[in-house]
């Protein structure tokens, strides 16, 4: 009986391990690779749930399918922030403290507005697989899990694809470590970051889809990602993607043992207690140079 | 023999794949004067920030005044007596001129075993720190109101402030003009007489050669001339490597 | 000289605004008023670590909430000291505890710069932003660790049951004032002891360039340490008062949002560099939200501080402390003169980085 809890257990936390790798993975380009301390991130996330949630409510459509659709609307959020940031702060070459307070101000106005529209009820959407479970065995495999686990991985081979094999992919990873040799290769610095954070932001949109079908939201669940995504993010070495997700499932992993063995109080503590480790014996992290 | 006031010892440093300084040997005595000449990208600044312990060496010794100092903070080696000017200009740019001089003088010649100066002794020393580097009239503006010149007299002023046994200044001339150049160089000379070791490290030749006792080049890592000035400016490989015609 | 106008100048205020408010009666102005002072601490503690020296810290409610919950510990263990404590002990405990206030500030002032050093000595050898980032995580795991230690009531909450009146002065709440109206003097004289020092000099070099500071000979860790603790064990005297004010304290409240906010948003607003930023945001942005939260909704007056937050980093990054400065230094230099408003700003000493 030990075993099979065990078991599920694991196989529970792997499949969260996909979601928060979706979670981390635009916190990966802003921070890891732009150097962007986006702590609002989950923010984003948040309102991409709300969205889909809304959507779902109205019109009926799949929390998904709405995700998408509005992916490039999130990417233009995304460049719009950027832009006012890189105005604001990394061109007058403002110290770090700025932009912090800047991030944070967004994620507590994001959070206080969707506690003013939508109240602090918990919601959830309706969609036809979330409440179906495949059995195999003892083994359960929730299908409002397994899907958003599965299309995140989706979009992160995606995205890895996309940086690696594309001009400006490349040009991203680059911008993180030599400016003036992208500028030498005829290739502008701000708008590469630009679409980098765009595009960070856009996963935002995903991430919260996945996120409402697996669980019910109140706007201030944004702040118990924040450690996580940040423990993922140094756990896995910052810049390395697959990092990302092996960091993820470790994380979902843990969690899931200590929520199933020790009761489901002690979960969040368990994201920040092992961000506060690794910064405090590991910083590079577990595939970090 | 006295014994060497520096000495490193098959200094070696990575960035990731990147070998930045390889198997780097150098011994400098008290009272030496040290010109460190190469072309850019040869590891100069990497090792003057191993030596200082802004960077940590991956492998190899530094010693200092006969003690290891790997491990040691930056700030620590400082008190210990090493003082270095950075290559582009840091200075600490909510605070005054005066008050940037003034920093070393606090946290460094104040707190060394036996001394204890008092202000006024401090705020003497940080003025006559600034009028020497030529900067008194600009004393209470912000770096942000210094030409570049300026901010690299400042740095080297700075330096000075932490009354080092060893001062390394790095490129501290660029953009000087020639009488400004000579002043510096006549500054220097004015400390080593006063008992400073220093090694400066430049691109200008005329102010190296009038300099240094010892010259040592740095290429690619690592160092491939140390010597008498006259000699080392006439080796072959110095001249095909950086100095050029 | 400039010291003692400075405390004469404090003391009169604060006892003329506690004469003012025993005069009108109502008891309200003394809670309102403890809140602002409770901000003044906060927001100056704050200053201490991120406006000197450069590093924020996201988990003020931990350090806060810290001394809230020693203060709840040492009141259970006071209730129950014949449960506690054998009988041999039992006597002597009873003449101890509970504790008056002062003490409880005191000890509540202690654990919590114990937690900043701590969370210090893990991060502060990293960047900035990871030690930003662990704060955030400080104050969550600590939250977890109340919620399950039933000893303090966990998510329960806990009552502490406060004396109605105190003798010479009247109501409770009266005295609670008048203890944080004091520690909030002790708070800005703190910080105003600090930025004339040789450690002020040394936190601007660690907010400015760390490596630079380094070069110079400045203990960065050391000095970082120190900010890390000073500023915690504040907000930690700032906690230990508050379930006495409050009479049930739960987590929630006690880790809430608005502390940490509110303690970036007050000297960010008012200005970083001295001490009067964070006094200025801190009875600016307290005054406005008591009025908000009485007029038109808590929810409401935290979005205003959150969209101020954000205005002022972006337009106005110097603060409002920042824009009469500059305000100041335009009008003296017109004559060369020392005029009543430089005057004002040298009396106001703010430095260092003070420009």
């Amino acid at each position: 009986m030990q075993f099979e809890l065990l078991i599920n257990a694991i196989i529970a936390g792997l499949l969260l391990g996909g979601l928060y790798a979706a979670v981390t993975v635009g916190v990966s380009i802003s921070f890891g690779i732009l150097d962007i301390v986006n702590i609002a991130h989950p923010a984003f996330i948040i309102l991409g749930s709300y969205i889909a949630y809304i959507v779902n409510q109205t019109l009926g459509v799949d929390p998904i399918l709405t995700a998408i659709i509005v992916l490039p609307a999130f990417y233009a959020l995304g460049a719009a922030v950027y832009q006012v940031y890189y105005a604001s702060f990394e061109k007058r070459g403002q110290d770090a403290l700025r932009g912090l307070a800047f991030f944070f101000g967004l994620l507590f106005v994001t959070e206080v507005m969707l506690i003013l529209v939508f109240g602090v009820d918990y919601r959830y959407v309706q969609a036809p697989y979330i409440d179906y479970t495949l059995h195999f065995g003892f083994v359960d495999l929730p299908l409002r899990m397994l899907i958003p686990c599965v299309l995140s991985l989706l979009m992160l081979l995606l995205l890895q694809l996309y940086l690696s094999r594309t001009f400006t992919g490349r040009a991203i990873m680059a911008v993180s470590q030599d400016q003036l040799a992208l500028q030498l290769m005829a290739a502008d610095p701000i708008k590469i970051k630009r679409i980098a954070f765009g595009i960070s932001i856009a996963t935002a949109s995903l991430a919260g889809a996945f996120l409402i079908v697996i669980q019910p939201l109140e706007p201030s669940v944004g702040r118990e990602y924040i450690g996580r995504v940040f423990a993922i993010c140094v756990l896995g070495g910052l810049q390395s993607l697959p990092g990302t997700v092996i960091a993820a499932m470790l994380l979902g992993i843990v969690e899931s043992i200590t929520a199933t063995f020790y009761g489901p109080s002690w979960a969040p503590a368990v994201a920040f207690g092992m961000l506060l480790l690794t910064l405090a014996f590991r910083p590079a992290g577990l595939l970090g140079r | 023999m006295a014994s060497p006031l520096l000495e490193v010892d098959n200094l070696g440093k990575r960035f990731g794949g990147f070998v930045a300084l390889d198997g780097i040997n150098l011994s400098v005595t008290q009272g030496e004067r040290v010109g460190l000449i190469g072309p850019n990208g040869s590891g100069k600044s990497t090792l003057v920030n191993c030596m200082c312990g802004t960077l940590q060496n991956e492998s190899g010794t530094v010693r200092f005044d006969g003690h290891v100092v790997d491990g040691l903070a930056a700030h620590q080696r400082t008190h210990r007596g090493m003082a270095r000017s950075f290559q582009l200009p840091r200075p600490f740019t909510t605070l005054t001129v005066s008050e940037n001089i003034r920093i070393p003088l606090l946290y460094t010649a104040n707190t060394r075993r036996g001394a204890h100066l008092s202000l006024a002794e401090i705020t003497a020393r940080c003025e006559e720190l600034t009028g020497l580097v030529g900067l008194a009239a600009k004393a209470d503006k912000l770096p942000r109101d210094l030409t570049q010149v300026e901010m690299r007299k400042l740095e080297l002023a700075r330096a000075m402030a932490a009354e080092p046994k060893l001062l390394i200044a790095d490129e501290a001339m660029a953009g000087l003009s020639q009488s400004e150049v000579a002043d510096i160089v006549a500054l220097l000379i004015k400390l080593n007489e006063r008992g400073i070791t220093i090694i400066l490290i430049e691109h200008i030749m005329r102010a190296v050669m009038s300099f240094s006792q010892r010259l040592v080049v740095l290429v690619s890592g690592k160092k491939i001339a140390d010597g008498p000035p006259n000699d080392v400016v006439n080796n072959p490989e110095v001249i095909g490597a950086y100095l050029g015609q | 000289m400039r010291s003692f106008l400075f405390y004469l100048v404090s003391i009169l205020v604060g006892a003329a605004f506690f004469l003012f408010a025993r005069w009108v009666g109502n008891d309200y102005l003394f809670f309102a008023g403890y809140t602002v002072l409770q901000f003044i601490v906060l927001a100056t503690a704050w200053n201490i670590l991120g406006g000197y020296c450069g590093y924020v810290n996201f988990g003020s409610a931990a350090f806060f909430a810290a001394g809230a919950y020693s203060s709840v510990a040492l009141h259970k263990l006071a209730a129950g000291i014949d449960k506690i404590f054998p009988e041999s002990l039992a006597g002597l405990m009873n003449m101890i505890l509970p504790l008056p206030i002062p003490i409880l500030i005191i000890i509540g002032g202690i654990v919590s710069g114990v937690i900043g050093l701590g969370t210090g000595y893990l991060t502060l050898r990293l960047r900035g932003a990871f030690f930003a980032i662990a704060t955030l995580a400080l104050a969550v795991v600590l939250q977890t660790l109340i919620v399950n230690w039933d000893f303090v009531g966990g998510s329960r909450g806990a009552y502490i049951i406060r004396p109605n009146d105190i003798p010479i002065l009247g109501s409770y709440i009266q005295y609670l004032f008048l203890v944080m109206l004091v520690l909030s003097v002790i708070a800005i004289a703190t910080a105003r002891i600090i930025e004339r020092s040789r450690l002020g000099y040394g936190f601007a070099t660690i907010r400015d360039d760390e490596l630079a500071a380094e070069a110079c000979g400045v203990p960065t860790l050391r000095l970082k340490l120190i900010a890390t603790t000073i500023s915690g064990a504040l907000m930690g005297m700032a906690g230990a008062p508050f379930p006495y004010y409050i009479g049930y304290l739960e987590p929630s409240s006690a880790f809430g949002l608005a502390y940490a906010v509110n303690s970036i948003a007050m000297p960010m607003i008012g200005g970083t560099t001295s001490w009067v930023g964070p006094l200025v945001g801190a009875l600016l942005l307290g005054i406005i939200q008591q009025v908000a939260t009485v007029t038109i909704s808590s929810a409401v007056n935290l979005l205003i501080v959150g969209l101020l937050l954000v205005g002022f980093v972006i337009v106005a990054p110097k603060g409002i402390v920042g824009l009469v400065q500059d305000f100041m230094r335009a009008r003296a230099s017109d004559q060369g003169r020392p005029t009543w408003r430089s005057r004002l700003a040298i009396f106001a000493n703010m430095r260092p980085g003070a420009r």
